[in-house]
C-alpha cells in the first residue's frame, strides 16, 4: 500500500519512445519505406541508399502513387522509418496521406523528407506539419552569388557550396566535415520560437530565395542566413525528422563531384555531401544521441531500501544510470552537467550529479526543512540528444510527535520554575493545613 | 403516624416520578435517534455532503493505523503539492469517538463497518444531547422543565439538519459536548463540588477536541461569572465552578494539537484569563473584608483602588498596544466576522463564499426552531422568576446565541439548544400553572369538604407564609452577597416544613389560580402548539433535512427520479485513472474526491491556503491556454466540473463561479470581476462578456451542451447559453455522467510537434504572398 503512494513516472515523452518507436530491445531491425517519384532515383542515388543498407537497414522502394502502399496494417506499423524522395507527388497512393504520415511520426517513427524546386503542395504540407516552411513561391530556388559552387553545368548560381554547419558533434559526428556541401534546391525558414527544430545547414548571409529565371521585382521574402537548407526536428516523443529542400544533394552525382567554392582557391576532390548526409542519417535513425535513463533510485544515506516517505532534514542519496545508444549497444553516457532537482512548485534543491564514468550518476543532499509532496526531477535537454525528463514523486513529512528533543537546554529555567513551584505549593499546603 | 404515612406517600410518589422520568427520558432518546433515521430509510446508509466524507476518511485511517499514526498523519493526497498535516489541523473528537465506538463494538465481536458506525454516530449523540439537556434544564428549573426541554431538543429541526444519520460532522458530537459542559458548570455552581468542577474541565476538553465552537464556551462562562460578580452574586461556589475550569481546561485544551498554544495566545481566550484575574481579586477582597473591621476595610479599599487603578491602566495599555500591533488584532477571520458581520464580505471572500457563513433569513428561524421562537420570550420571563445563578446563565446563553445565529446560519445550531431549554421552561411553567388551576378548581367543585379543609389550612398558613417572606427579605438585606447560602437555607427550611408544605403550596397555588375555562383552553392551545411543533419537526426531518446531497431525487409526473451522478463520476475516476493522478476541481468537491475516488486533489474543503484556492479559481476564470498552463504546473491530469444546466441542479459551478473570480482576483489581480459581468449582471446568455464566454469554467460546463436539445437551454439560469459551438484545444472530455451533472476533462499532453506557419487548409490556387502575413495563431505550447 505504501508503495502505491510512491511512484515512478517517466515523463510522457519517454513512454511512447520505449513502447513503440526506436526499440531498445531490438534496435537493428530497421525497416525503411522509401517513396520515390520513379525508380530511376534508386540508381541515381544508390550511394546514399548503399550506405543505409550497409548499416543494416532494409529499404523498401515504392512509387509514391503506388495504390498498394500503406504505413500500417491491422494497427501495426510496417516500417520504422519513412523516406520521402518524391518531391513532385501530388497525391500518395494507397492509404498514405499527410495525416497518416503525421501519425506515423507522432507514434515515434523517423522521417526524411527531400523536396525539390518542383516540390508539390503535399510535400510542403508534410514539412509544415513538422515545423518547416518552404518558400511559398513555387518557382523560387536558393541563389547565392558569392558562395556558389564553381561548376561547369550551372550558370545561375543555384548550386551552392555551403559549409555553415550546426556545431553539434552529436548530430554531425565528431569528424569535422572539411569539404563544403553541395546544395541545389529550395530553401525553407523556421519559426524561431519553435524549440524542436534545428537548422543543421544554413545558407550564407548572401543567399536569397527567388526565381532564378525571372528578374527580381520585389525583395525576396527569404534572405541570408534565415534560409535553412537542411533542418532536423526532434519531436517531443523523440521521433526525428530530416527535411531538406534539395533531393539532388543525395544523388551520386553530388556525392562524387568535386567542389570549389567561388572565391576560394581550395578545390576539394570530393564534396562533403556523403559525409554530411551519412552522419546526419545516423542521427536521424537514432544511432547517435539517443539516451536512456534507468534504475532511478533514492534512499536515505546509510540505507539501501527506497522509503515511501521522507522526513524533513533527512539525508538522502539519489542515483540514476544514463546510457547512450551507439548503434550496436548501450554505452555509458558520460557528462558532468546532469542535474537533479528536488522540486515542489519550484526547485528547493538543485544539485549536479557526479558520475563514475560508467553511466552511474548520483548525488547526496539534505531534504529541505519544508514538508509537502516533492519530486525528484531530472530535466536533461542538450542539443541533439533526446530529452530526458524523469520525475519521481515522494512525500516529505514533518517530525512525528516523538521525534522532537525531549529536553531543551534553553528551557531549563522553565523546568526549574515549574518543579520549584510544585514543591513550593506542596510545602505551603502542608504548612497551611497542619501549622495550627 | 399520619405524618409518617404522608412521608411514605411522598417517597413513593418521588420514586414513581423518578421511574416515570427514566422511562420518559428513554423514550426521548429513542425519539431523538429514530427521527434522524429518515435519511437511511428514504435513501440509504451513506455518508452525507462534503465534510463528513473527510471525517469518514480520517476515521478509516484511524481504525486502520491506530491513534499514533493518526496523530502524525501527513496526508499527501490533498492540497497537492503542499500536503496537509491532518493530525495537527483536525479536531479529533469526532473521529476518536467514532473510532472508539467501532473498536468497542469490534472487540465485542459485533463486526460493523466503519461507515455504519460513522453514519449512526450523530443520531446516537443526539440522544445523549437530549439527555444532557434534561440534566441542564433540571438544574435550572426542575425535572418537569428538563423533560420538556429534552423532548423539544430531541426533535428541533435546526439540530436535526446537522445530525441526521450520515451527517458525520463535528457538530454531531459537539452539541452534546456543549450542553454537557454547560450542565456541569451549572451543577458545580449549584453544588460547589470540586468533583463536578473537574468533570466540567474534562467535558470542556471533549468539546475542544470536537469543534472550533468551543470558543463560545470559553467566552460565555467568563461572561456569566462576570455577570455574577457585578450583580453581587459572588460565592465560593462560583470560584470553584470557574477557577478550575480555566486552569485545567486551558491545560487540557493546549493538549489538542490543532489548538496548542492558541489556547493562551489568541484573543478568543483572553476574556477567560481576564475574568480569572478579576475573580481572584474579588475573592481576595471578600477575604480581606472578612478579616478587617469595616472601617479599616474602607481605608484599605481606597488605598488599593487608587494604586490598583494606576497599575490596571498601565497593564491594559500594554495589552491593547500588543493586540493592536497584530494585523488581525489577534482574532481569526471567522471570529472577526462574528463580531463584525460585514468583515468577511469585505476582506475574506473565501469565508463569505460559504453559504453557511451567511446571515440567516427570517423564515429560516421559523423553519429551524418553529414555535420555539414564540416560547423563548416566555421562557426568559420564567427565568427571572426568580433569578438564580443557573437561570441567569441560561438567559445569557440565549441572548448571546441569538446574536451569533443572526450573524451566521451555521450558529443556529448553538442557538437551538438554548431555545429548547427556554421553551421547555416556558412550557413546563405554563402547564404547571394551568394544571394546578384546573386541579384546584376541580377540587373546589367536587369535594367541598376537602376544599374547606384546604381553605382552612390555607387561612392558617397565610400569615406564616407572610412571616417567612418578611424573614426572607430581612435575610436578603442582611447578607446580600451570599444569597446562594440563603437559597440553600431556604431550601432546607422548605424541607423542614415538608409536612406543612402541602398546605402551604396550596396557598401559593391559590394565588396563581386561573379560571377553569381559561386554563382548559390554554392547555388545549399549548397541546395544539406542541402537536404542530411535532408535525413540523417530523416533516423537516423527513423532507427537508434528510437528503444526503450526493444522491438527489426529484418528483415529476412520471415518478421519482434519482440523480446519482456524483458517485458515478467518482467511481469513474477511481476505476479509470492512475492512482497518483491529480484531479482539479473547485474546493467544494475536494473531500469527496479524496474519499470516494481516492485521487489526489489540489484544494479541498479545509480552506487553509487561500493562495492555492485562488490559483484554482484563477485557472477556472482564465482562457483555456492560461488555464492549461496553471493546471499543468500543478501536475493536474483531470479537471472536474459540476454542471446543473441540463437537469436544473442549482448549486453547480457556474453559480459558484463568481466566487472563483473573486477569490482568484483577490490574489491574482489580472482577474477582474467586472470583466465577467455585463452591466453588473452575471449572465451566460448571448449578452455575456467575451471574457465570460471564453473562460475555462464556461467552456468546460457548456462544451457540447447544445447537442442535448439543439438550443443549449440552461435550466438553472433559464436562458439559452451565449456561445454554443466551440471546440476545446487544450482539454478533452473524458467522462460526463448520465445527467451531465459532473463532467470530467483531461488535460491534453503538449503537442508532439510544432507546426509551421503556413495555413493548413491552403487552397492550391491562392497566391501565397497574400496569405502570408495573415494572423498566424500563436503557438499555444510556448
Amino acid at each position: 500500500m505504501a508503495k502505491l503512494l510512491l511512484y515512478l513516472t517517466l515523463a510522457t515523452s519517454l513512454i511512447p519512445l520505449f513502447s513503440v518507436a526506436f526499440s531498445p530491445e531490438n534496435p537493428t531491425d530497421r525497416r525503411v519505406l522509401v517513396l520515390v517519384d520513379d525508380f530511376a532515383i534508386k540508381s541515381s542515388h544508390s550511394l546514399y541508399f548503399g550506405s543505409l543498407t550497409s548499416r543494416g537497414f532494409q529499404l523498401e522502394f515504392k512509387l509514391a502513387d503506388d495504390p498498394n502502399i500503406g504505413l500500417q496494417r491491422y494497427g501495426q506499423y510496417l516500417y520504422d522509418a519513412l523516406v520521402l524522395f518524391c518531391p513532385s507527388v501530388e497525391r500518395f497512393g494507397g492509404s498514405i496521406d499527410v495525416a497518416s504520415i503525421v501519425d506515423f511520426v507522432d507514434s515515434g517513427h523517423d522521417l526524411i523528407v527531400a523536396a525539390d524546386s518542383n516540390a508539390s503542395d503535399l510535400i510542403r504540407e508534410v514539412a509544415t506539419e513538422c515545423g518547416v516552411d518552404f518558400d511559398e513561391d513555387p518557382a523560387a530556388m536558393v541563389i547565392d552569388h558569392i558562395n556558389y559552387a564553381v561548376s561547369n553545368f550551372d550558370g545561375d548560381h543555384t548550386l551552392i557550396a555551403s559549409d555553415d554547419f550546426i556545431k553539434a558533434d552529436v548530430i554531425l559526428g565528431s569528424k569535422k566535415i572539411e569539404a563544403p556541401v553541395l546544395f541545389q534546391g529550395i530553401g525553407h525558414s523556421l519559426n524561431p520560437a519553435n524549440s524542436l527544430v534545428l537548422k543543421v545547414l544554413s545558407a550564407s548571409s548572401s543567399a536569397y530565395s527567388a526565381n532564378p529565371k525571372s528578374k527580381l521585382s520585389n525583395p525576396p521574402s527569404l534572405t541570408g542566413s534565415a534560409i535553412s537548407l537542411v533542418s532536423v526536428v526532434q519531436a517531443r516523443n523523440n521521433a526525428r525528422i530530416l527535411i531538406t529542400g534539395s533531393l539532388s544533394m543525395f544523388s551520386n552525382r553530388f556525392f562524387r563531384s568535386g567542389v570549389q567554392k567561388a572565391g576560394s582557391s581550395i578545390k576539394h576532390e570530393k564534396s562533403g555531401n556523403e559525409q554530411f548526409l551519412t552522419e546526419i542519417s545516423k542521427w536521424v535513425f537514432h544511432e547517435r544521441g539517443h539516451l536512456k535513463a534507468v534504475n532511478v533510485r533514492h534512499h536515505k544515506v546509510g540505507e539501501s531500501d527506497e522509503p515511501a516517505i521522507y522526513r524533513i532534514n533527512d539525508d538522502l542519496e539519489y542515483s540514476v544510470e544514463i546510457y547512450e545508444w551507439s548503434g550496436t549497444s548501450w554505452e555509458p553516457y558520460v557528462s558532468d552537467d546532469v542535474q537533479v532537482q528536488f522540486y515542489m512548485m519550484s526547485p528547493y534543491v538543485l544539485k549536479t550529479l557526479s558520475t563514475d564514468q560508467k553511466g552511474h550518476y548520483s548525488a547526496e543532499f539534505k531534504v529541505p526543512d519544508v514538508y509537502g509532496v516533492f519530486q525528484f526531477k531530472v530535466e536533461y535537454q542538450r542539443l541533439g540528444y533526446t530529452s530526458l525528463s524523469l520525475s519521481k514523486q515522494i512525500p516529505v513529512r514533518p517530525y512525528r510527535h516523538n521525534e522532537y528533543e525531549r529536553f531543551l537546554p534553553a528551557a531549563y529555567p522553565y523546568y526549574g520554575s515549574a518543579f520549584s513551584m510544585m514543591a513550593g505549593f506542596f510545602i505551603f499546603t502542608i504548612v497551611h493545613l497542619y501549622s495550627k | 403516624m399520619a405524618a409518617a404515612a404522608k412521608a411514605g406517600e411522598a417517597t413513593l410518589r418521588h420514586a414513581f416520578g423518578n421511574v416515570l422520568s427514566f422511562f420518559i427520558l428513554l423514550l426521548i432518546g429513542v425519539l431523538a435517534f429514530s427521527i434522524r433515521l429518515f435519511s437511511v430509510i428514504k435513501y440509504e446508509s451513506v455518508i452525507h455532503e462534503f465534510d463528513p466524507y473527510f471525517n469518514y476518511r480520517v476515521t478509516q485511517f484511524l481504525t486502520k493505523n491506530g491513534i499514533y499514526d493518526f496523530w502524525n498523519w501527513f496526508d499527501d493526497r490533498t492540497w497537492y503539492p503542499l500536503g496537509r498535516v491532518i493530525g495537527g489541523t483536525v479536531y479529533p473528537g469526532l473521529t476518536l469517538t467514532a473510532g472508539t465506538i467501532w473498536w468497542l463494538l469490534n472487540s465485542l465481536n459485533i463486526p460493523l463497518s466503519v461507515e455504519t458506525v460513522c453514519v449512526f454516530t450523530a443520531p446516537i449523540f443526539s440522544a445523549f444531547a437530549s439527555w444532557a439537556t434534561y440534566l441542564l434544564t433540571k438544574e435550572v428549573k426542575g425535572a418537569g422543565a428538563g423533560l420538556t426541554a429534552a423532548a423539544l431538543l430531541a426533535m428541533v429541526p435546526s439540530y436535526i439538519s446537522r445530525s441526521v444519520a450520515g451527517s458525520y460532522d463535528n457538530e454531531a458530537v459537539a452539541i452534546f459536548a456543549l450542553i454537557i459542559t454547560f450542565y456541569l458548570y451549572i451543577k458545580t455552581l449549584n453544588t460547589g463540588s470540586l468533583f463536578y468542577a473537574t468533570l466540567n474541565a474534562i467535558a470542556y476538553f471533549y468539546m475542544v477536541c470536537s469543534w472550533g465552537g468551543y470558543t463560545f464556551i470559553i467566552n460565555l462562562i467568563p461572561m456569566h461569572v462576570l455577570l455574577c460578580i457585578v450583580t453581587g452574586r459572588y460565592s465560593s461556589r462560583l470560584y470553584i465552578a470557574y477557577a478550575p475550569l480555566v486552569v485545567l481546561g486551558t491545560l487540557l485544551a493546549a493538549l489538542v494539537p490543532v489548538v496548542g498554544f492558541n489556547a493562551v495566545m489568541t484573543s478568543e481566550h483572553f476574556a477567560s484569563f481576564l475574568v480569572f484575574i478579576i475573580l481572584h481579586v474579588v475573592a481576595l477582597v471578600y477575604y480581606i473584608k472578612g478579616i478587617l473591621s469595616p472601617k479599616m476595610f474602607k481605608v484599605a479599599v481606597t488605598l488599593v483602588v487608587s494604586v490598583g487603578l494606576v497599575v490596571c491602566c498601565a497593564v491594559i495599555a500594554i495589552l491593547v498596544a500588543l493586540v493592536a500591533s497584530s494585523p488581525t488584532k489577534g482574532w481569526s477571520g471567522r471570529s472577526l466576522s462574528l463580531l463584525d458581520p460585514t468583515y468577511a464580505s469585505k476582506y475574506i471572500p473565501i469565508i463569505a463564499s460559504v453559504s453557511e457563513h451567511q446571515p440567516p433569513t427570517w423564515p429560516s428561524y421559523f423553519m429551524d426552531i418553529n414555535v420555539l421562537a414564540f416560547l423563548v420570550p416566555a421562557g426568559i420571563i420564567a427565568c427571572f422568576l426568580p433569578l438564580s445563578d443557573a437561570s441567569s446563565f441560561v438567559v445569557l446563553y440565549i441572548v448571546t446565541s441569538v446574536y451569533f445565529s443572526g450573524v451566521m446560519v451555521r450558529l443556529m445550531l448553538v442557538f437551538a439548544p438554548a431555545a429548547c431549554i427556554m421553551s421547555g421552561i416556558a412550557l413546563s411553567q405554563a402547564f404547571d400553572v394551568f394544571t394546578r388551576s384546573i386541579k384546584f378548581q376541580l377540587l373546589r367543585i367536587l369535594g367541598f369538604s376537602e376544599a374547606d379543609a384546604g381553605d382552612g389550612s390555607s387561612a392558617n398558613v397565610v400569615p406564616e407564609n407572610d412571616a417567612v417572606k418578611v424573614d426572607k427579605s430581612e435575610e436578603t438585606i442582611k447578607e446580600r452577597p451570599s444569597r446562594k447560602n440563603k437559597k440553600k437555607e431556604k431550601e432546607q427550611m422548605e424541607k423542614a416544613q415538608a409536612e406543612k408544605t402541602s398546605a402551604k403550596s396550596k396557598t401559593e397555588k391559590r394565588l396563581l389560580v386561573l379560571p377553569m375555562e381559561l386554563s382548559v383552553i390554554g392547555l388545549l392551545l399549548l397541546v395544539f402548539m406542541g402537536a404542530f411543533y411535532v408535525v413540523h419537526c417530523v416533516w423537516a426531518a423527513a423532507e427537508a433535512y434528510s437528503a444526503p446531497s450526493i444522491v438527489l431525487t426529484s418528483y415529476t409526473h412520471e415518478g421519482l427520479h434519482v440523480f446519482d451522478d456524483f458517485r458515478e463520476a467518482y467511481a469513474w475516476l477511481r476505476h479509470n485513472t492512475e492512482v497518483d493522478d491529480k484531479v482539479a476541481s473547485w474546493w467544494d468537491y475536494g473531500y469527496q474526491t479524496t474519499a470516494m475516488a481516492n485521487r489526489t486533489v489540489i484544494v479541498d474543503n479545509n480552506t487553509w491556503n487561500n493562495t492555492h484556492i485562488a490559483t484554482v479559481g484563477t485557472a477556472m476564470s482564465s482562457p483555456e491556454k492560461a488555464a492549461w498552463e496553471i493546471f499543468n504546473s500543478l501536475d493536474v491530469k483531470y479537471v472536474l466540473v459540476v454542471f446543473g444546466g441540463l437537469v436544473g441542479y442549482p448549486s453547480d459551478d457556474i453559480n459558484k463561479f463568481l466566487w472563483m473570480v473573486r477569490i482568484g482576483g483577490g490574489v491574482f489581480p489580472h482577474i477582474k470581476e467586472p470583466d465577467y459581468l455585463r452591466d453588473g449582471q452575471y449572465r451566460i446568455d448571448s449578452q455575456a462578456t467575451p471574457t465570460m464566454l471564453n473562460c475555462l469554467m464556461y467552456k468546460l460546463s457548456y462544451y457540447r451542451f447544445v447537442e442535448t436539445d439543439g438550443k443549449g437551454f440552461d435550466r438553472v439560469r433559464r436562458t439559452e447559453i451565449g456561445k454554443k459551438y466551440f471546440k476545446l484545444t487544450h482539454f478533452e472530455e473524458v467522462f460526463t455522467t448520465h445527467h451531465w451533472m459532473v463532467r470530467i476533462y483531461k488535460l491534453k499532453p503538449s503537442k508532439n510537434r510544432i507546426r509551421g506557419k503556413m495555413k493548413k487548409s491552403k487552397s492550391r490556387t491562392s497566391t501565397p504572398s497574400s496569405k502570408r502575413s495573415g494572423s498566424r495563431k500563436k503557438n499555444p505550447w510556448q
